[in-house]
């Protein structure tokens, strides 16, 4: 192949950014600025301040049993957290969430109570079992191109139909003994390590693998994603699946700790404190953006709230409320530190 | 017709030896129902080439441009890629034969850094099964091609949101190029830039062109290709018209033509034609 090697001169007329292609790194103050820029910082210190408070104000809150209470508390939040906010940096939402958490427990009940499969077989029967249920989410949502925020709406109702259906609405003991039990949910501190074992993997899931660069391409241009090459629609079919795996096991262990299978319950709480912590943590609703780290601190943040004005005595309706004003701060304080990102690095820029 | 007489005057230059030119497209033609993209078609790129593609909006260059890179499929005629006609049924079958496109949408992710961008579906991995990004080598390789084509942006970890709209250019065009690619086709690339993008942009295709690279570059604005390319060809209502190297033609004569063709749609009663050059 013939190629002319003529290496032909810069023109000219080169305005050469000033900047050396490494040039970007700052000096310390500028170091430390992005450092607070970063979204998880900043919503580590408002939890450190709120751990603080409580610990102050009150003698019960800072002790090793109510640290048992809390974390059992944030397990759930924590690992589906971190599940949404794999799903909303794709740029889609996973509603029944929460219900396959209620849910999926109650495959395991029915299998291992009833027909007297080994716990571990049932257990892994259910968590196949979410996987097609994921499947059918992130079916629903590519194929057909729904918007998966009515899929799984329409799945959340029907799984909830279905749990209602074949429980009778009855509630049921779940209750394991031994080794077995201890391991899932026994050992007071079992659903915490569980749920950050949950956290880790989705961490590697999005921070560390080829996978997690396809999910944020996906959610941050669809189009573009796809004309490079990426599978898009296989990203989002995958972390469908994932987040309902995530949420029945972290719903099995808590049943166990539990001990009750309540179909009273719909999941709607596990599932919108999931959101939340997703969001307060620094993930974007719209897609192309996610924190998992973030997502755990959010988790966190929420566990301290919930069990601090539970402690001082507070109305538990108050939770709400004060839920609802740092999810608003969270938001605001999110696009207020980009902007600030973005205009430092308009300014290296010129 | 009166754009055939004018293409008689300005005739395409002298044949070549099939042995010079890479890329061969033969009496393509492209209909979208009743209107008639590309009547008959015949553009030779040569190898090392950098050729200009102008015309109006609605001519037909981006119908063409599309054929090249596999989006659309021609009604008849072939392509001939190193002399061997190809058959590109979709984007992926261009790029599997060595052509790739940097489209005016760019494709890229804003959220990723440059270097993931660089690397977007067909990310270097470590770790077998676990497919562990290759972070350290993604971002030296990144380093060390873009310093290659001698683009200088400020940082690879840079997310490419927080770049000008000539560097996101530039990572465009360093994607397409990094994997050896036989024709480049540009759509429209100084689109919507000022002056100091467009030089950015203008240094890094002659660069390109320097090492060989041979290239359609799709333009409405043919003053900008003078600066660029080799030669430049004009595509009008489907057929091209006008086909001559760079030094055997001038800015003048480009501009007398142009005017002339428009004096002639005009004296030959295609005035809505022309006005209506925006409509369908």
């Amino acid at each position: 192949m013939a190629k002319p090697v003529t290496t032909a001169p810069i023109a000219a007329t080169a305005p050469a950014p000033p900047t050396s292609p490494d040039a970007g790194w700052a000096p310390a103050g500028r170091q430390l600025r992005r450092v607070l820029e970063r979204r998880e910082i900043a919503i580590f210190l408002v939890a450190v301040v709120l751990f603080v408070y409580f610990s102050t104000t009150t003698s019960a809150f800072a002790t090793v049993d109510n640290m048992v209470t809390m974390t059992q508390f944030m397990a759930p939040i924590a690992a589906i957290g971190a599940a949404e906010a794999v799903i909303l940096t794709t740029g889609e939402v996973d509603l029944s969430s929460g219900t396959a958490f209620i849910f999926f427990p109650f495959v395991v009940y029915f299998l291992w109570a009833n027909a007297g499969v080994p716990l571990v077989a049932a257990i892994l029967v259910a968590l196949a079992c979410a996987a097609v249920f994921g499947l059918l989410n992130g079916v629903l949502t590519t194929m057909f191109g729904l918007p998966s925020f009515v899929t799984t709406l329409a799945t959340f109702s029907a799984l909830y139909g279905v749990m209602l259906v074949t429980s009778n609405s009855v509630q049921e003991t779940f209750s394991l003994t031994g080794t077995g039990g201890n391991v899932l949910g026994g050992y007071s501190w079992s659903e915490i390590l569980w749920a950050l074992g949950c956290v880790a993997f989705i961490f590697y899931l999005l921070h560390l693998s080829r996978f997690g660069s396809h999910v944020v391409a996906a959610g941050g241009n669809l189009l573009g994603a796809a004309e490079a090459g990426v599978p898009v629609q296989r990203v989002k079919i995958w972390s469908f699946m994932m987040i309902s795996v995530i949420s029945a096991f972290i719903g099995i262990i808590d049943a166990a700790r539990i001990t009750t299978l309540d179909p009273g319950n719909d999941g709607t709480q596990e599932m919108f404190y999931a959101i939340a912590a997703a969001i307060i943590g620094g993930t974007a609703m719209t897609g192309g953006r996610g924190t998992i780290i973030g997502s755990l601190i959010g988790a966190l943040v929420l566990g301290i709230l919930y069990d601090g004005l539970d402690i001082k005595g507070v109305n538990a309706s108050y939770f709400q409320l004060v839920l609802g004003v740092a999810i608003l701060a969270a938001m605001i304080a999110n696009v207020q530190l980009r902007r600030a990102a973005m205009r430092r690095w308009r300014s290296i820029r010129r | 017709m009166s754009s055939t007489e004018a293409g008689a005057t300005a005739a395409p230059s002298a044949p070549l030896s099939t042995a010079d030119v890479i890329l061969d497209v033969q009496h393509v033609s492209k209909a979208f129902g009743a209107i008639v993209a590309l009547a008959d078609v015949s553009l030779q790129l040569r190898r090392g080439e950098v050729l200009g593609l102008v015309g109006d909006n609605g001519a037909g260059k981006s119908t063409l441009a599309k054929i090249i890179c596999g989006f659309h499929q021609p009604d008849s005629g072939k392509i001939l890629l190193e002399g061997k006609e190809i058959q590109l049924h979709s984007v992926q079958d261009a790029r599997r034969h060595g052509i790739d496109t940097v489209y005016q949408d760019l494709a890229l992710v804003p959220q990723l850094p440059v270097y993931a961008n660089l690397y977007l579906g067909r990310e270097s991995t470590v770790g077998g099964p676990l497919h562990l990004l290759a972070r350290s080598k993604m971002r030296r390789v990144a380093r060390e091609y873009l310093r290659s084509i001698k683009v200088n942006l400020p940082n690879v970890d840079a997310d490419v949101e927080t770049l000008s709209g000539g560097q996101r250019q530039a990572v465009a065009v360093a994607r397409a190029t990094r994997s050896q690619v036989k024709v480049l086709l540009l759509d429209e690339p100084l689109a919507a830039m000022g002056a100091r993008e467009s030089s950015l942009i203008i240094d890094l295709i002659k660069d390109l062109a320097s090492r060989g690279q041979s290239m359609i570059v799709v333009d409405h604005n043919y003053t900008h290709l003078f600066e660029l390319c080799d030669r430049l060809a004009v595509l009008q209502d489907g057929v091209i018209t006008f086909d001559k190297l760079i030094s055997e033609t001038s800015l003048q004569e480009m501009t007398d033509y142009m005017v002339s063709e428009y004096r002639n749609q005009l004296g030959t009663g295609r005035t809505e034609r022309v006005n209506g050059a925006n409509g369908p």
